[in-house]
């Protein structure tokens, strides 16, 4: 049995006005997300995958209320993020944190690793004395595997996966339920990339999280996804659990995506079927008639160009919008 | 034959406030004509500058190639003078970069970017320039070449710049061609799209390829001969298929453990390796990578180990490789 429903996403839209020419010609409006929705249960990763411009990042951030969306609800344990002020969405940032990708560029240089944990417990009103504080600072620097004599260090005197070990304690100071992860691993060395998937792994069956986790790399995504959906172009294509949808994509454009994943052995490798998918993600700006992806599918027919396919149902819990899916 | 590249003992050093960061220790390596060689390693581990340094574009006065040879068609390409080394890039060895809108120039036309290097290499007149830059673009697959020309680089995209910039680096017919990431910053399905196209061009034109990359699978896919390397040294130098199927060198082994694989059935927990990389101003005296490595022994820490062949064709700096071999 499923557990406890915690985000639910539905239809959500953010458009971005671009200004045009002069006099407010040639005025565009950039279809960044369109109209997705998903749901996420307590202690469960969501794998959001797809290419830079498919609105993976936007979305997170419409989840988080960094954005607010044009259209559409975020029901976040049974409230509607949509609808609620700046001031109101405070006490719920608690409970709905997020890592980013660079954790160097989202730690403050001039606070010591110390300072940035503490400072969400401050700002919240949480182990209000200094004397607290710090041993709730230390907790959270074991639990991310730290030492408490990283704490009187600076961001920039620890290494990448260090910095996005403290972006991780920052995250869990306020006792969340949802983290959303933006590409947390993508610019970190191979080597150190296991390690903080291997964290992410760990909190998670500790703590009880569930990961909203945004990410490009097909293997860590199956590594710690529960289920996967794929974007392609401000919609999702598809949405399955993640070992149907990895032995068999529905979609064209996430077979693609699959085939074109490299495998680090030149045998296993050259034993695959890899065709290379030809053209480029078009502009949000002026999306394609009909299915988005049609110009760049391998096994498009007329009617692609015309219809937009609906996500449907295409097996048991698994869905895909592709009239030939 | 003689290798086309033969690079001998490299040693390039910068000068920092910390004192000197030896970012490349004694490197050599080989590419022969018309084969693909990979340079792989983490970040800071040598490998973007050691192409720097063939191409002589390390930055003074706080970088210097402090010693080593770049044999180039049996020229040491650092005794050269600077004039000589300018016939020598773009005509002979060319260079595509990761991020391709900081390597092209905004403020020149597409078409201008194309036509300098033929015009001042080959000596072509404006309109054979012209011509051959339609010819690179069309070889590279970028559409509608005539109307590009006269386009800037912020018109195109991730992946038409990229295309632009290995147009640009094939302009004058090298021999060899480094890429240096050349699609770290692009999306998977891009990504693909240019390797192939890279691989395809190379062939033809049977230029030579020096692949610098951190992605194991593109390594695998496109490599002939593979350098692994860690802080600032070769670790492992071997043929592709032998390197995966048997590595030989602890860190090569963690490597290709700590990726999950799309083949593999799914694993509990990945395989990662401990510790960071070493600061390259404060190197042990033994090997680098001694406190992260799982098979060390005694003398690991107080002397470093040399290349050692351990195979025909397959090296490995490690006290311990022979072992490492069997268990990988």
């Amino acid at each position: 049995m499923r557990s406890e429903l915690i985000l639910e996403v539905r239809s959500l839209v953010k458009h971005f006005d671009i200004g045009g020419g002069l006099l407010g010609r040639g005025r565009a409006v950039a279809k960044a997300v369109d109209g997705v929705s998903f749901t996420l249960h307590r202690g469960e990763t969501l794998g959001l995958v797809g290419e830079s411009g498919c609105g993976k990042t936007t979305l997170a951030r419409c989840v988080l209320q960094l954005e607010r969306p044009t259209a559409g609800q975020v029901l976040f344990e049974g409230r509607d993020l949509t609808r609620l002020s700046e001031g109101a969405l405070r006490p719920i940032r608690r409970r709905l944190q997020v890592i980013f990708q660079d954790p160097y560029r989202s730690l403050n240089p001039r606070m010591t690793v110390g300072q940035v944990i503490a400072e969400p417990l401050a700002v919240h009103a949480i182990a209000a004395d200094r004397r607290r504080r710090s041993e709730r600072v230390g907790e959270l620097l074991a639990q991310v595997g730290l030492g408490p004599q990283h704490a009187s260090r600076y961001p920039h005197e620890l290494s990448g996966g260090q910095r996005q070990r403290v972006g991780i304690a920052r995250a869990l100071a306020l006792e969340p339920s949802v983290i959303v992860c933006d590409e947390p691993v993508s610019a970190l060395d191979v080597s150190i990339q296991a390690q903080i998937v291997n964290l992410l792994d760990e909190l998670q069956q500790s703590l009880g999280l569930a990961y909203l986790f945004v990410a490009h790399d097909l293997a860590i995504v199956r590594h710690l996804a529960h289920r996967v959906a794929v974007m392609y172009l401000g919609k999702i294509v598809e949405i399955a659990d993640r070992d149907t949808l990895y032995a068999t994509p529905r979609h064209p454009y996430a077979q693609a995506l699959l085939a074109a994943a490299p495998i680090p052995d030149p045998l296993a490798d050259a034993a695959r079927e890899r065709p290379v998918l030809r053209g480029e993600v078009p502009s949000p700006l002026a999306p394609p008639p009909g299915c988005t992806f049609h110009p760049r599918c391998p096994i498009a027919i007329p009617e692609c160009a015309e219809q937009v396919p609906p996500l449907r149902e295409v097996a048991a819990v698994h869905w895909a919008a592709c009239l030939r899916a | 034959m003689a290798p086309l590249l033969a690079v001998r003992d490299l040693r390039t050093e910068f000068a920092t406030r910390g004192g000197v960061v030896r970012a490349v220790t004694g490197v050599s390596w080989d590419v022969n004509e018309g084969e693909t060689v990979a340079l792989v390693g983490e970040s800071g581990c040598g490998k973007s500058v050691s192409a720097l340094s063939v191409m002589r574009l390390i930055e003074g006065p706080a970088g210097r190639i402090v010693g080593g040879r770049v044999l180039f068609k049996g020229r040491d390409l650092l005794a050269l003078s600077e004039a000589e080394m300018q016939r020598v890039r773009g005509r002979e060895i060319a260079m595509v970069f990761q991020e391709p809108m900081t390597s092209l120039n905004p403020v020149l036309s597409i078409g201008r970017q194309l036509t300098e290097g033929p015009e001042i290499h080959l000596g072509l007149a404006p309109a054979a320039a012209r011509a051959r830059a339609i010819e690179l673009l069309a070889m590279v697959g970028i559409p509608d070449a005539a109307r590009r020309l006269r386009q800037y680089p912020h018109q195109l995209s991730g992946g038409m710049r990229q295309r632009l910039m290995i147009a640009m680096a094939l302009a004058c017919s090298p021999s060899l061609l480094l890429a240096d990431e050349p699609t770290t910053a692009l999306d998977v399905t891009i990504q693909a799209q240019i390797l192939e196209l890279l691989r395809d061009l190379t062939q033809r034109l049977g230029a030579a390829l020096l692949l610098i990359t951190h992605d194991l699978g593109v390594v695998a896919r496109y490599a002939d001969r593979v350098n692994v390397m860690y802080a600032g040294r070769i670790v492992e130098q071997a043929r592709a298929r032998p390197l995966y199927a048997s590595p030989c060198h602890p860190y090569t082994i963690g490597l290709l453990r700590s990726v999950p694989r799309l083949d593999e059935p799914r694993r509990e927990c990945l395989e990662a390796i401990g510790g960071q990389p070493p600061d390259l101003g404060r190197l042990p005296r033994g090997c680098a990578f001694e406190p992260r490595c799982g098979a060390r022994v005694d003398r690991c820490t107080v002397e470093r180990p040399d290349l050692e062949v351990i195979a025909p064709e397959h090296s490995a700096a490690c006290w311990q490789a022979a072992r490492a071999c069997d268990l990988s």
